[in-house]
């Protein structure tokens, strides 16, 4: 209660509980620019922030439906799930962690992988579940990889991945490591069958996943303001003993180093990679017209 | 203390340090002491072999990277001949942690690649503490892709405590370096052995120890991120390293278990320190048997067994 209510109380007695009738997840903030933002509005916008462009993280499975045409959507993989073969356990166990991330996203491990249309070009994407512990690479992550891209192979098709990962799975430790060379030796057969493979690297890409799959692309495609690297800024700190550059392993210092082959803005990915994709596979344009009745009004501005 | 010995090596360098002691008198003064030598000498046996045959996970990582552990050159000046090193990445620089050149493996050449390690501060220095940087990597491609042009087995020695966490390495793309390495070691035509001799340093190892028989020395670990750096992700606690060492499975024997190495590769009583002659001699042995059956194997065949090796590595549930 304030001083003045303490000192003239209301005559009108109203009811408190009717200023919290909005529904929580309405509404969310940017944590950049702090604007307060519609959730449908930021849904439209694929949890980019309309005020300053933020890329904010996005769960795997809203990331391949955004982005893959609505129809002929298939998932792979689905019958996969972790085990935990080392027993391990620190100050939880393992299997409690999985079953926690497990309800905690509604998926099974930290990677998605679907076979479906972007424009209408057949394709194989993948998308990480930064949420998953992380998005750390186990077994699961590895062997979902190799299933997806076996289909782009024997389908003859293009494999798209969208990185969020802080690297390897401890607790999976070096059958952990050993995805690192599982999902590169499946990218060397797929480019050995002609395919083209686009990465896409999201906020953030660390450690394992970024020093194998992630940065095999024949097309590297960062997100804006991702931050990519093989070590954590936290590490690299502790080992040079001096404080890192302003905009260390982000998008930008990427691009500028030759890592990454270009920046683009998620509410473009669809159009550019589709754009991308006709040209590898040396493709004709696609139809304007086709391009333009699969638009979806919202951004026409 | 002797800083050449670990905590749990002590004992032994005490008897040690006496043994050699008792030499010194006997050559001073005269006096018969060889009775008293063996028997000191057959104690200390007694003891080393006690102490080794229940070493703790943590105990066989600290051997791992003991001061005294002979290093990738050590090797090849044992059993190679004609070492000529090659050096430099051709177009950053030549990075003197990882090493590489052509040499003589019991007649036949051979591409040898590996980590190297300093020995003084000076070369530790120099060798960056056996860390690689992105050249580093980019000279082991160079080297490996030459040698499949030219039909030359790959031996690689693994002994890094990772690649280099630096800003100069994220700048020139440490991870697109480890990732080609990866993606192009799957695939080329020539056998390769791979050794850890040392620490196997997560994704910095790997980046060289991609091949057809990973073997691994007796007390050498091979892991995905140091016991030191698990335990302070996991436990919130670098003392839990100890915990972590054990949790992960990184010496060769829980590796072999788990079908994720191949071959080990038996060190001298004490390890490999205690007897680099004898060490080197095993580990001569068993590269010389791998490469004869190796190179019994059609080349085309022999990337297709590496690579559903490869596709078979992982562990989960099917329903």
């Amino acid at each position: 209660m304030s001083w003045f209510e303490k000192l003239l109380p209301a005559r009108i007695r109203t009811d408190g509980k009717s200023k919290h009738t909005v529904p929580e997840g309405v509404w969310s903030k940017c944590p950049v620019c702090q604007a307060v933002l519609y959730s449908p509005e930021l849904d439209r916008h694929i949890n980019v922030c309309p005020k300053c462009t933020h890329h904010l993280r996005i769960g795997a499975r809203k990331r391949l439906e955004t982005f893959l045409d609505q129809e002929t959507r298939e998932e792979i993989g689905t019958e996969l799930s972790p085990s935990d073969p080392l027993k391990f356990r620190d100050s939880k166990k393992y299997k409690d962690r999985i079953s926690q991330a497990q309800k905690n996203t509604g998926e099974k491990d930290a990677l998605l992988a679907m076979k479906g249309q972007v424009h209408g070009i057949p394709l194989v994407a993948c998308a990480f579940e930064f949420k998953f512990m992380g998005g750390s690479m186990g077994s699961v992550v590895g062997e979902r990889f190799v299933r997806a891209a076996n289909i782009a192979i024997d389908n003859h098709i293009p494999l798209v991945c969208f990185s969020a990962s802080g690297g390897a799975r401890m607790q999976e430790a070096l059958f952990s490591l050993m995805q690192m060379s599982k999902t590169s030796a499946i990218l060397n057969r797929l480019n050995r069958k002609g395919l083209p493979f686009i990465s896409v690297l999201t906020d953030p890409t660390m450690g394992g996943v970024s020093a194998s799959l992630a940065m095999l692309g024949d097309i590297n495609i960062a997100e804006p303001n991702a931050l990519i690297g093989f070590a954590g800024p936290r590490v690299i700190e502790q080992t040079v003993r001096e404080t890192l550059p302003e905009g260390f392993q982000r998008s930008e210092f990427l691009l500028k180093h030759g890592v990454v082959d270009m920046i683009v803005d998620r509410r473009e990915m669809r159009e550019r990679i589709a754009s991308l994709l006709t040209m590898l596979m040396n493709q004709p344009v696609p139809g304007k017209q086709a391009l333009a009745v699969v638009l979806p009004e919202d951004d026409a501005d | 203390m002797n800083l050449n010995f670990l905590e749990f090596e002590q004992p032994i360098a005490e008897l040690d340090a006496k043994i050699d002691e008792l030499h010194h008198v006997g050559k001073d003064t005269n006096i018969n002491l060889n009775e008293e030598v063996i028997k000191l000498q057959e104690k200390c046996q007694e003891l080393t072999s006690s102490i080794f045959s229940s070493l703790t996970d943590w105990q066989i990582s600290q051997l791992s990277r003991h001061p005294k552990r002979p290093y990738t050159l050590d090797y090849i000046d044992m059993i190679f001949s004609d070492f000529e090193q090659l050096h430099g990445d051709r177009v950053f620089g030549d990075d003197q942690a990882m090493i590489g050149g052509l040499a003589r493996f019991n007649d036949r050449p051979v591409m040898v690649i590996g980590q190297q390690k300093g020995r003084d501060t000076k070369e530790k220095i120099e060798r960056n503490f056996g860390m690689p940087r992105p050249e580093g990597y980019r000279k082991a491609l160079r080297l490996m892709k030459m040698a499949e042009r030219f039909k030359l087995p790959i031996l690689t020695f693994i002994d890094t405590p990772g690649a280099y966490p630096g800003v100069d390495a994220e700048e020139r793309g440490q991870s697109e370096a480890i990732a080609r390495n990866l993606y192009t070691m799957a695939n080329l035509k020539t056998p390769i052995i791979c050794t850890v001799i040392g620490e196997g340093g997560s994704g910095g190892a790997l980046g060289i120890g991609v091949g057809d028989r990973i073997c691994m020395l007796e007390y050498s670990t091979y892991s995905v991120i140091s016991p030191e750096g698990c335990a302070s992700i996991l436990w919130k606690s670098a003392d839990k390293a100890s915990e972590a060492a054990e949790a992960m499975k990184i010496t060769s024997n829980s590796l072999k278990e788990l079908d994720l190495i191949d071959i080990i590769i038996p060190e001298p009583l004490g390890g490999a320190h205690r007897d680099v002659k004898m060490m080197g001699k095993n580990l001569s042995n068993v590269l010389e048997q791998t490469l004869v059956e190796l190179e019994k194997i059609p080349v085309d065949e022999l990337v297709e067994q590496r690579y559903q090796r490869l596709m078979q590595f992982g562990d989960f549930e099917t329903c």
